[in-house]
């Protein structure tokens, strides 16, 4: 076929042999487009009857060489071009990229810009995991939460407007710091939302957590356990769910995550379930983290001084920060100029949609969309 | 007018014109409960839903059958270009055939069959001959599952429904509709309240059976694109959309019929009249209830944004208000003309909440898995369906032989089935099966 040259297929995984088909076999394509692969991920299912008996993410359709662009751009002209990755959590990918570059500086942000952009982070949090829930929801068929969630997520959205203008693609944060000062109101804003997403939040599980349905479509369904998952490479939600507390807020904290106290919620089975409870209880932690911070933001400075123009010294750098969907890595390699040599990014869908072949195997189509919801990716940041 | 017609005819006029009128009819009330649907779904979901066609959307569905009919007609390259056109046919003549035997009013009816509920279970089962052929014809791998599963689905919901239903024949004791919801006139009660484990068979059984949520596997959005009906668009699609509104509109009217009164008015054995006339207080209900409607339309109408949106608003006004005077009419009427009017009216509310009902169900629930739907099927409604048929058995016999009010003599059966059910659902508890040993 023409277009498997023009697609890559991710390595690892059991390819699907079109050619070797049982008598009962078909191949179904799922995707491109297709409601539920949340964007152009297409999916090759061999099904035998409604059961998955191999599968392969042919993935590439949204490529636009993110990469590649950075080599020509200055460092502060790449900026706003991470938004464009994972563009439900725009916040945090500012938040990796200023660090990775300001850690190439030698420089840091100063206080009062860490605990600014831990909060906008950690709203960016609850609004991706608000995403995530409505459309995870949607696909299993329970058509109602994804507008209560939209709910919530305009009122983080409208703070992000308020603070830089744009909603989706904030740029929010500039290296060295912030270019705002926050807004008359931020505080009162912040404080407003986390009370009433209380009980928002149990609003949600009061529709989903003890449902028997939903309990039947999620409870193993997508089973990964612990060992496979890190073998894999799995990071964020999907790993916490399978019983490793690995959070890069805790194991080496960035921004103001040192001052403030959080659990980091886990579970055992490592199934669909598991995954909705760990996000869901992520997002209530991501409130007690906004609700501390925004209590005690200190005055100051909010830019480092670094100069209009940034020359790094030569060498590489690696940072990466705890994003809505895992870890989140940006690499970049100076040659001493003003723009970078090299960035490599290591985004949390790309990597966790490997585990999306163990997860299906053996599962029916209805769990084939479930899982793909329950991996939370985003194919801005899969293809890049 | 009725020396005009030879009298070798006259028994059949009637009929056809109501087959007429229904024919007329049916896809414009399809298309208002597809408004309903969206407003309710709205109003559910935070929002306001269809706005911008006539005032509150109410011009919406014209809207849309303009488009459909108007859309290019596609047929796949490679599909069964006779079985593809062929398909929707089926499906939507024996959605309308089935009407044939629903008795909407006591006088209401095209045939009053002695099968006739099984007539109209027999036609409208045929109606899944055109989901397959359709899912078979398109060509296409999200068709044939979606086919397949609504053919599977429809073996095993089937006869859970046929089940529930049983156990109303045994207490009516015939299949005509119009004997069903007379013997509920004559025992004082609808079956619904004295068969309650019957009724929410036949409701799970119904929502299965019309592929609505949460058992749309056959077009489940979100797994197979549109499942049957995924290559068609245009005319052919809105035969499929009509006839599944048609069935949803046939399974309310069944439910109404054998559970719900069928026409009867709340209350049909109390007869206290307004003092000084032949009327009875009940029977001034539906007029004063439309008439409550009239007057909250008038009240909207100033508030519509649109001039034009303001005077169809009163247009609505004035229809409900023509429909309210016609039911105050039907008071001073003879009492067959009145029967027969204010009878429609209760069977259209009574099957317009139940529907409500479906739509209820759909916005909060998720979607079944196959195999849970048919381990629900199989292994929870079918069982408890026949501990149900067996208890209404016993229940005949006790009030045959001790003279047992209608009533009493079920409660042991609801209790016995309502213990069987809280059995089987504890044996049916979300297991957390492994997917490799959900085998088949």
């Amino acid at each position: 076929m023409s277009d498997e040259r023009t697609t890559k297929t991710i390595s690892g995984m059991d390819s699907v042999n079109t050619t070797v088909l049982g008598a009962d076999e078909i191949i179904l394509n799922m995707g491109p487009q297709h409601p539920s692969t949340h964007g152009v991920l297409r999916v090759k299912l061999k099904l035998d009857g409604e059961r998955v008996a191999g599968s392969e993410c042919i993935i590439g359709y949204l490529h636009r060489g993110v990469e590649k662009i950075a080599e020509h751009r200055s460092y502060q002209q790449f900026a706003p071009y991470v938004d464009r990755m994972d563009y439900v959590a725009a916040v945090s990918n500012g938040l990796g990229y200023c660090e990775a570059v300001e850690k190439l500086l030698g420089t840091e942000a100063p206080p009062r810009a860490r605990v600014v952009r831990t909060i906008l982070t950690e709203l960016q949090r609850i609004a991706s995991h608000l995403l995530w829930l409505g459309t995870h929801a949607l696909d299993i068929g329970a058509l109602t939460p994804v507008f209560y969630c939209f709910r919530e997520r305009e009122e983080i959205l409208k703070i992000f407007e308020k603070y830089c203008g744009a909603r989706l693609t904030t740029h929010a944060f500039r290296i060295g710091g912030l270019q705002y000062e926050t807004y008359d109101g931020f505080e009162e804003d912040t404080k407003r939302f986390c009370n009433d997403f209380a009980h928002k939040i149990d609003e949600y599980e009061t529709l989903l957590t003890e449902n028997r349905i939903w309990v039947g479509r999620t409870k193993g369904v997508g089973i990964l356990n612990a060992a496979d998952a890190i073998a894999l490479g799995v990071t964020g939600p999907v790993l916490r769910a399978s019983g490793v507390k690995w959070d890069l807020r805790r194991a080496q904290p960035y921004a103001a995550y040192d001052q403030y106290e959080f659990d980091i919620p886990t579970r055992e089975t490592g199934d669909t379930y598991d995954r909705y409870v760990v996000r869901m209880e992520e997002m209530r932690q991501s409130r007690r983290i906004c609700l501390q911070a925004v209590e005690n933001i200190p005055t100051g400075p909010i830019m480092a001084r670094i100069g209009k123009v940034l020359k790094p010294p030569p060498g590489e750098v690696y940072h990466s920060i705890e994003a809505p969907k895992g870890e989140l890595g940006y690499y970049i390699v100076s040659d001493g100029t003003t723009q970078p040599y090299r960035v490599r990014v290591r985004p949390p869908s790309f990597i966790n949609l490997q585990a999306f072949d163990k997860m299906a195997k053996g599962a029916l189509i209805a769990d084939v969309v479930a899982i793909i919801g329950t991996i939370d990716i985003v194919l801005g940041e899969v293809d890049r | 007018m009725g020396h005009l017609i030879p009298p070798s005819i006259m028994p059949f006029v009637l009929p056809v014109l109501y087959a007429v009128v229904i024919v007329a009819v049916l896809p414009l009330l399809a298309g208002y409960i597809v408004l309903m649907e969206r407003k309710v779904m709205a109003d559910m979901q935070a929002r306001l839903g269809p706005m911008r066609v006539g005032p509150h959307g109410l011009l919406q569905p014209i809207a849309d059958a303009v488009k459909l009919l108007l859309k290019e007609d596609i047929i796949p390259d490679k599909a069964d270009r006779l079985m593809f056109w062929f398909a929707p046919l089926v499906s939507v003549t024996m959605a309308l055939l089935a009407y044939s035997a629903l008795a909407i009013g006591p006088a209401f009816q095209i045939a009053d069959l002695n099968i006739g509920l099984l007539f109209i279970l027999a036609i409208s089962s045929l109606g899944i001959y055109g989901i397959v052929l359709g899912g078979w014809a398109s060509n296409s791998h999200y068709s044939l599952l979606g086919a397949l599963r609504s053919a599977a689905q429809l073996v095993s919901y089937e006869t859970a429904a046929g089940l529930g239903l049983i156990s109303v024949l045994l207490l009516a004791g015939s299949l005509s509709m119009k004997d069903i919801v007379q013997a509920q006139l004559d025992q004082g009660v609808w079956f619904g309240f004295s068969v309650p484990f019957g009724f929410f068979i036949y409701l799970v059984g119904s929502i299965a059976e019309t592929n609505r949520a949460p058992f749309d596997l056959p077009e489940a959005e979100s797994e197979l694109v549109a499942g049957y009906m995924t290559e068609y668009s245009g005319f052919r699609w809105s035969l499929y959309f009509l006839a599944e509104y048609a069935n949803m509109i046939i399974v309310a009217g069944i439910a109404t019929t054998l559970f719900l009164g069928g026409w009867l008015r709340p209350g049909a054995r109390y007869h206290e009249h307004i003092p000084g006339t032949g009327i009875e207080w009940l029977d001034a209900l539906p007029a004063l209830l439309t008439l409550g409607v009239a007057l909250y339309s008038l009240k909207l109408a100033p508030t519509q944004p649109v001039k034009i949106q303001k005077i169809v608003m009163v247009l609505v006004a004035v229809l409900c208000l023509g429909v309210a005077c016609v039911l105050a009419g039907a008071l001073f009427a003879p009492p067959a003309v009145m029967q027969g009017i204010h009878g429609a009216f209760w069977f259209m509310a009574k099957v317009f909440a139940y529907i409500y009902a479906f739509l209820w169900i759909r916005f909060t629930f998720p979607r079944y898995r196959f195999d849970q739907l048919m381990r629900l099927g199989w292994r929870f409604l079918i069982p408890l369906a026949l501990v149900n048929v067996i208890g209404v058995g016993v229940a005949i016999v006790l009030r045959q032989q001790f003279a047992w009010g209608p009533i009493v003599s079920l409660i042991p059966t609801t209790l016995a089935t309502l213990g069987v059910a809280m059995l089987l659902a504890k044996d049916d508890a979300p297991v957390a099966e492994a997917q490799t040993a959900a085998g088949e």
